[in-house]
């Protein structure tokens, strides 16, 4: 009994030990179908042809990089030399070579056995632990912990929010162009709309830009609490969108009786359009509040200055914005 | 020995690769013009590389003002940062920089549709299902990557149009509710327009973070299509077992070559003779500065006509603003529609109780609900997309801007059930005809057997198969295959 044990048992690994060799060429993966040999002269002919045409144009670039690098020849070359080689690989992958349509059987993927073991493997390794909930909750707690250190350090990407509501404009700063040029009162017409830095500030800040415009009395209508903000009918608003940031710089102003619609100021990225007479009240768009407005005086001098800072915050709205 | 022996017994002494390679080569690719969409976004992700690398050697993340003395006489004495001023550079004086910078630009255009076309390709053929559901979130997950990488890179200019799309997203990140306001902060390094570290992680994000995540995905991507192999369209021999069309050598191989060759002929023709984003002309940027009439790349056209479709919307509680505007159009528009997408398979499998592994895929009137939920879904984007264009349609055929936008705010929940309805008809109305919406009714023809029963005769084979197949909701039907 045991000697026929054995001997199966040698049997066995003599027939696993040859088989490797027995299948040393294996069916192939995929079974041809149909099959054509496609390859005539001309097929052959018009690759080479194409091959050919696409090495001249490969070339070309060359040649009008040397010349001086223009632009359109430099596309026009190197374009046409892949496109020629593209037609030359499809057609050679058509015409030249055989033509075959075969079948692969797919792998199905799921194989219960291998499951099974794979489970059987994964628990065995669990064996014999008896405080298996201590150590999921101490391995958990240890992980969460790494993963906090580990994203903590993001933190120092960006400053604390303690400038979010700053900007350059104070009691006092007088207005300047791009240039640096002050502002007069008398400079400012009806019917234009003036783009004004905070004298010596940076331009660079989000608040530092601000629109300068005026309107006739009859189309002032401020609110209460803003009555000596616009000396000479001269107002001046944030050029910051309340909206998404873009500057407002298309202005409406109604030069004939029959557009009855008050002047507006637009955002060119959104559409949103604000009421200077109405202290930038949104007349229609995104924006979800009005613009800014920025109190003004006029110096003996007749430069234009700030009378003090924003009624509210510059830019677009956060959770904790300053809105009026 | 030949050459080609020695070759390989070299690689396999070494390598043991001949059983791969043989595999590889033995590789069967079902055919179908539509399976190439996602191959042209390969394809135009290697020009990207291979275009963005040329590129990284010249560019200059700084935002230090300098003034502008170079061959563009336009902008001399400008005041402008060091990063324009580099692609400038770049663009006006680099033999063959503006060629690389125009192909790269039409390269982001051209991957981003093509991926777009291939999700939609994936969708209506149901090509998600069991088995590939996983490469499905992989897939959505390299778009959302996608749409990032090319806003960061026309963003890297610091020309006037990437300053004001670069305002609008610090914006809609301002706008997330509770943490916006350090969100904004810390990824631009302070206040818009942001401190000197803004530019050097726009950099990173765009040449190395992004394109490293988003080649690791390609790699997941394609891998796990060899593991599973393609998808099929049903048709002689076809089953859901195997599959059915050219192997890899020589055939495929050649023409897939051909294709990579056209994707790149065509860019670089593009690049070299079209021109996209002179940002010499738009100028550089200042918080101060914008311009009319600016319109992003394509792929951000839907979040800008979202942005420009809400309401005037931006209620305070308790001295806070909850949900500032910008929130709807850009993050609560793009989340919606990539939640659904995401969602698609298991709401379908819960929804149909079709739970098995599918190789085979379905013609879009197979499904019809799933055809018409999602044609409904795309008319939503599209038109929400086409919405950003109002004010160029405003300027071409002065149609009132504001009109326009107080018609579509309705027409954009309207549309999308008349587009469901239409399409759920359309699709029953196909399923009973069986003709093919562009090439008409099939022809089938019938042959009389002795015994007087009719018989189908399929022109290109012998006998013909009749396969069956299960319908949307459970009832099985018989239907005969078309090629």
């Amino acid at each position: 009994m045991r000697e026929l044990l054995l001997r199966l048992l040698t049997g066995w690994a003599a027939l696993k030990a040859l088989r490797p060799q027995r299948s040393a060429r294996q069916p192939d993966p995929a079974t041809t179908m149909e099959q054509r040999l496609g390859s005539s002269h001309r097929a052959e002919s018009i690759v080479a042809g194409l091959l050919g045409l696409a090495a001249v144009c490969a070339f070309a670039f060359t040649a009008v990089y040397a010349a001086g690098a223009n632009t359109q020849l430099l596309g026009l070359a190197l374009g046409l030399a892949l496109l020629l080689a593209a037609a030359a690989a499809i057609v050679a992958g058509k015409a030249v070579v055989r033509q075959e349509t075969a079948v692969q059987e797919r792998d199905q993927l799921e194989s219960a056995d291998a499951t099974e073991h794979v489970l059987e493997i994964t628990h065995s390794g669990g064996e014999g632990i008896s405080r298996r909930t201590l150590l999921i909750g101490a391995g958990t707690a240890a992980g969460a912990a790494l993963v906090t250190a580990a994203a903590t350090p993001v933190a120092s990407l960006g400053p604390r929010l303690d400038r979010i509501h700053a900007t350059p404009w104070r009691r006092g700063v007088r207005l300047v162009d791009d240039q640096g040029r002050p502002y007069s009162a008398q400079q400012i017409e009806i019917g234009s709309f003036y783009t004004a830095l905070p004298e010596g500030g940076d331009t660079e800040d989000l608040g530092a830009g601000i629109v300068v415009l005026k309107l006739p009395p009859e189309l002032l209508q401020l609110p209460a609490g803003r009555r000596g903000w616009a000396p000479q009918g001269i107002l001046a608003f944030s050029k910051i969108c309340t909206h998404a940031a873009c500057a407002v710089s298309l202005y409406r102003y109604p030069t004939s009786e029959q557009t009855s619609a008050e002047p507006a100021l637009t955002c060119p990225c959104h559409y949103s359009t604000f009421l200077p007479g109405q202290g930038g009240k949104v007349a229609f768009g995104p924006a979800g509040r009005p613009l800014p407005q920025l109190p003004l005086q006029i110096a003996r001098d007749g430069s234009l200055r700030a009378a003090g800072g924003f009624d509210q915050d510059i830019g677009p709205s956060w959770w904790d914005v300053h809105r009026v | 020995m030949s050459r080609a022996q020695r070759f390989v017994s070299w690689n396999e002494q070494r390598f043991g690769s001949a059983k791969g390679v043989r595999w590889l080569l033995r590789y069967v690719f079902p055919d179908h013009w539509s399976f190439l969409l996602g191959e042209v976004a390969l394809y135009a992700f290697i020009v990207l590389v291979i275009t963005g690398i040329f590129l990284a050697l010249f560019y200059q993340p700084s935002d230090t003002h300098m003034i502008y003395h170079g061959s563009y006489t336009l902008l001399d004495g400008q005041q402008i940062s060091e990063a324009y001023h580099s692609v400038l550079n770049l663009s006006l004086t680099v033999p063959a920089g503006l060629l690389m910078r125009q192909t790269h630009h039409w390269a982001a255009d051209v991957f981003l549709a093509a991926i777009v076309l291939h999700v939609m390709r994936v969708f209506f053929t149901g090509a998600f299902r069991k088995p590939r559901d996983v490469n499905w979130f992989v897939g959505l997950t390299m778009l959302m990557l996608a749409i990032f990488e090319g806003f960061a890179g026309y963003s890297l200019g610091d020309d006037l149009m990437s300053g004001m799309g670069l305002a609008i997203a610090y914006s809609v990140a301002m706008s997330v509710p509770l943490i916006g306001a350090q969100l904004a902060h810390l990824l631009w390094d302070g206040s818009f327009p942001g401190g000197s570290d803004f530019l050097p992680r726009l950099e990173i994000a765009h040449a190395l973070l992004i394109p490293a995540a988003l080649a690791g995905l390609i790699s997941v991507h394609l891998a796990l299509i060899m593991r599973q192999h393609h998808s099929q369209f049903p048709g002689r021999g076809r089953k859901e077992s195997n599959v059915v069309g050219t192997p890899m050598w020589p055939g495929y191989a050649l023409r897939s070559i051909g294709l990579l060759l056209a994707v790149a002929g065509i860019l670089f023709l593009l690049g070299g003779l079209v021109q996209i984003n002179p940002i010499w002309q738009w100028g550089p940027y200042e918080p101060y500065l914008s311009t009319n009439g600016a319109q992003p790349d394509w792929y951000i056209g839907w979040l800008i006509g979202a942005l420009r479709l809400m309401p005037n919307f931006e209620p305070t509680i308790a001295g806070h603003t909850p949900i500032p505007n910008p929130f709807w159009g850009g993050v609560a528009f793009p989340g919606v529609v990539f939640t659904i997408l995401f969602f698609w398979p298991a709401a379908e499998r819960r929804f149909s109780g079709d739970r098995r592994r599918h190789d085979l895929l379905d013609r879009p009137r197979d499904k019809p609900q799933r055809t018409a939920l999602g044609a409904a879904l795309l008319s939503w984007v599209v038109l929400i997309f086409a919405v950003g264009a109002a004010d160029r349609v405003s300027f071409r055929l002065n149609i009132s801007y504001a009109a326009q936008i107080h018609v579509w705010r309705v027409g954009v929940w309207v549309v999308p059930v008349v587009v469901y309805l239409l399409s759920l008809s359309a699709a029953r109305a196909l399923q009973r005809s069986g003709a093919h919406p562009l090439r008409g009714s099939p022809r089938v023809r019938l042959r009389r057997r002795p015994s007087g029963e009719f018989e189908l005769v399929d022109a290109g084979s012998p006998s013909p198969e009749i396969h069956e197949r299960s319908g949307g909701h459970g009832e099985r039907r018989c239907e005969r295959t078309t090629e």
